[in-house]
């Protein structure tokens, strides 16, 4: 793929929105993309009437409350060491965080892979060693290559706590609530290097909106909210690959392999979305042994929000999280209360992080800069 | 971890027998070695005075006596818990030397003398703690300073993770003042090297072993690369700091608060190295946020900054030296970086912990 340079990008994209008959709003579903457009100061360089939002991407957001409940329920007991990856740490359960927990003495070790965890589980075969599995497709054949590993090496104290999660359900639960409305998705890279775009053609087929697949670079987000606002200029509709370099339209069979022999479809519950139809990953029956829910028997996740807390309604871009009455008086990144707030690729911690440019943060329905960085406006 | 629980190997010399089925292990420090007893002694006369004597050390008084003009003393303290204890481009060692030699240097002072005091665990290897006492001494004699006195205890196997260093430091302040308040609008904002390359080096030594990666820790002393710009151009600096944990982004908002002037930095003008790049993009980690051991930020004035590049590109730890932003007259206390894309953003203080046990 020819290198395009910021200027052009940007060039190109005001070029597309000038011929905009009305504003447009486009969607991104990926943390990844959420934390680099803020960090590229994406935001402040768009056209007035182009908007960039974020959906439900971020995977520690949109795990329900219920299942960060058994993680922590899980830490909690004598026998249990839970491996996490690091974001999950500070999200709050019912009763405190894992962090809280692993202050009191429970056995949380943060993990950069599941390998890690299977390693963990080979090396104290007098503990039973849970894997808590949150994210999207990305994330889900590494678990799966950890379950296959464990029951290759016949481990008897390696189970995985899944919470994993497939973006197409959500994005179509989302179009078909009818709260909110976009005009096209920039499509997330990691995910699409395992599933392919193909995966994406309902959205143009059956909603007739524009979806983009693109890299992570400030310049690649911005040349596909160009291409989107070009597609919406014409009035027309289209998938397109402005990542060729990692994607392919099948994805990455190998892996989608893997996922298919360990997992199948499930029910599940998401923050913000509810409960929806065949949207995420249970491991097969086959492999029970290696399932902590049926291993080591858990009560069924309740779910809740922590009181006042909109991240719900955040990353369904029902609002923003400057319309959470929390966002930045009680809750902040040192002092989060909901999990959009807490993990580095949620939306309001990039907000409170990189949104608040000093003409932002001297308005005056902002509070002084401060304040909000000393936490004291608790 | 593994390696250490070897019960009966404690402090005997491996024989013939075991070292064939099982590799000899060596020497290992026990309990008796901080008991204050013989084998302290001989832990200090076989260990310690042979690497870092000298006339006030080998002394060995309960306190060093040092010899001082009258002036204004400086003195700093830092404790050092880094796992691994080896890392590419440092150690343990190196770091606590390093730390403390840096922390008197950017506030203008000359290092004079460093305690060192060691907790280690029953059962650490002899020959480990050689090779980090060789580092230390190393780096002590590199920056020319005397460590004078020490400490060293011994806690059981469990009650610590291997050793733990402690470095205090005294040093001479300078009579000029480095100080936020000596900072004026108009100031440039400089930085020594290439950024990040100390907290990434660790965190992938730790997190992801197996990656095989060119990344470097920059630990080093940087007591002469400052006396080299203090003596030349006495005028020319305001404020300095070495920007460890929190990173270039905490030691720019920091500045900015403390001196209640809004800062700006250049992202495209801030050295950063490819391999430094990629591993933070692989660990999801801004290299803002990460720390550095051998790196000074200097504010200076504006007229000056050329200059005093100059003579940072001409010192080898500061040969990647680069201005990367300046101080602005609005009085908000807030510091913002120029994206490479064009677009600003502000920048604050990473959040709590980033991952333990870098330094």
């Amino acid at each position: 793929m020819k290198r395009i340079t910021p200027q052009q990008a940007i060039a190109s994209l005001h070029a597309a929105a000038a011929r905009l008959s009305r504003p447009a709003k486009f969607m991104e579903v990926c943390g990844t993309h959420t934390v680099n457009a803020f960090r590229s100061g994406l935001h402040a360089l768009l056209p007035e009437n182009v908007e960039l939002v974020s959906g439900p991407g971020c995977p520690v957001c949109v795990t329900a409350q219920g299942e960060i409940d058994q993680m922590i329920e899980l830490a909690g007991r004598r026998e249990v060491t839970l491996c996490t990856y690091g974001d999950m740490l500070h999200v709050r359960g019912r009763d405190g965080s894992l962090a809280d927990a692993r202050a009191d003495g429970a056995d949380v070790a943060i993990v950069y892979s599941a390998l890690d965890a299977v390693q963990r589980a080979a090396d104290q075969p007098d503990r039973q060693v849970v894997f808590a599995a949150v994210g999207f497709e990305t994330t889900a054949p590494a678990t799966a290559v950890a379950v296959r590993e464990a029951a290759q090496r016949e481990l008897a104290n390696f189970s995985v706590l899944t919470s994993h999660k497939c973006i197409l359900p959500a994005l179509r639960a989302l179009l078909d609530s009818g709260e909110v409305r976009v005009d096209g998705f920039v499509l997330p890279g990691h995910v699409a290097v395992i599933t392919g775009y193909d995966l994406f053609t309902p959205i143009v087929a059956d909603y007739r909106l524009p979806c983009v697949v693109t890299g992570f670079e400030g310049e690649q987000i911005v040349a596909a909210l160009a291409r989107l606002t070009e597609i919406v200029a014409d009035e027309s509709v289209a998938l397109e690959n402005l990542y060729p370099q990692a994607v392919s339209g099948a994805g990455n069979q190998v892996a989608l392999g893997i996922i298919d022999e360990i997992f199948e479809p499930a029910d599940t519950c998401w923050r913000g979305l509810g409960d929806l139809p065949a949207s995420g990953l249970r491991v097969r029956a086959q492999f029970a042994a290696f399932d902590a829910r049926r291993r080591l028997g858990l009560p069924p996740a309740e779910n809740h929000e922590p009181p006042g807390c909109r991240c719900g309604d955040v990353i369904t871009a029902r609002i923003t999280p400057a319309d959470c009455p929390l966002f930045a008086t009680a809750c902040t990144p040192v002092h989060a209360i909901g999990p959009c707030m807490v993990s580095s690729e949620g939306t309001c911690q990039a907000w409170f992080k990189f949104r608040r440019t000093p003409a932002l943060v001297n308005r005056k329905n902002h509070l002084p800069i401060c304040e909000v960085l000393s936490g004291a406006a608790e | 971890m593994k390696g250490i629980h070897q019960p009966t190997a404690t402090n005997s010399a491996p024989t013939a027998a075991n070292g064939a089925a099982n590799a000899p292990r060596g020497h290992r420090i026990t309990l008796a070695h901080g008991g204050g007893g013989q084998l302290t002694d001989e832990l200090i006369t076989r260990s310690i005075l042979p690497r870092f004597g000298n006339d006030v050390l080998n002394d060995l008084l309960d306190a060093a006596m040092l010899e001082v003009p009258a002036g204004r003393l400086a003195m700093t303290l830092d404790g050092y818990v880094v796992q691994p204890l080896f890392f590419p481009g440092g150690d343990i060692g190196r770091l606590a030397i390093s730390g403390t030699v840096n922390d008197l240097a950017v506030a203008g002072a000359t290092p004079m003398g460093i305690a060192l005091g060691m907790i280690v665990a029953e059962g650490f290897e002899q020959r480990q703690l050689e090779a980090i006492l060789d580092s230390a001494a190393a780096t002590a004699a590199h920056a020319g300073v005397r460590v004078v006195t020490g400490d060293t205890k011994v806690v059981g196997r469990d009650q610590a993770d291997g050793i733990y260093l402690t470095t205090a430091g005294i040093g001479m302040a300078s009579n000029r003042r480095y100080h936020p308040d000596q900072v004026r609008p108009g100031d440039a904002v400089l930085i020594s090297g290439t950024i990040a390359d100390h907290g990434l080096a660790v965190m992938l030594a730790r997190q992801m072993p197996q990656v095989r990666s060119a990344l470097k820790s920059d630990v080093a002393p940087l007591n002469h690369l400052i006396e080299s710009i203090t003596a030349a151009l006495p005028d020319a600096v305001a404020f300095m700091r070495d920007p460890t944990r929190g990173g270039l982004a905490g030691a720019g908002a920091d500045l900015a608060t403390r001196t209640g002037w809004h800062v700006t930095l250049d992202e495209a003008a801030i050295p950063l190295r490819p391999e430094t790049h990629h591993a933070a993009e692989m660990l999801g980690i801004d290299p803002l946020d990460v720390a550095n051991e051998g790196k000074v930020m200097l504010v200076v004035r504006d007229g000056t900054a050329d200059r005093v590049l100059k003579l940072l590109r001409e010192h080898p730890l500061g040969r990647d030296a680069a201005r990367i932003g300046r101080v602005d007259g609005e009085r908000d206390g807030l510091c913002d970086i120029r994206t490479r894309l064009g677009g600003r953003r502000i920048i604050q203080k990473p959040y709590g912990e980033q991952l333990p046990r870098i330094c």
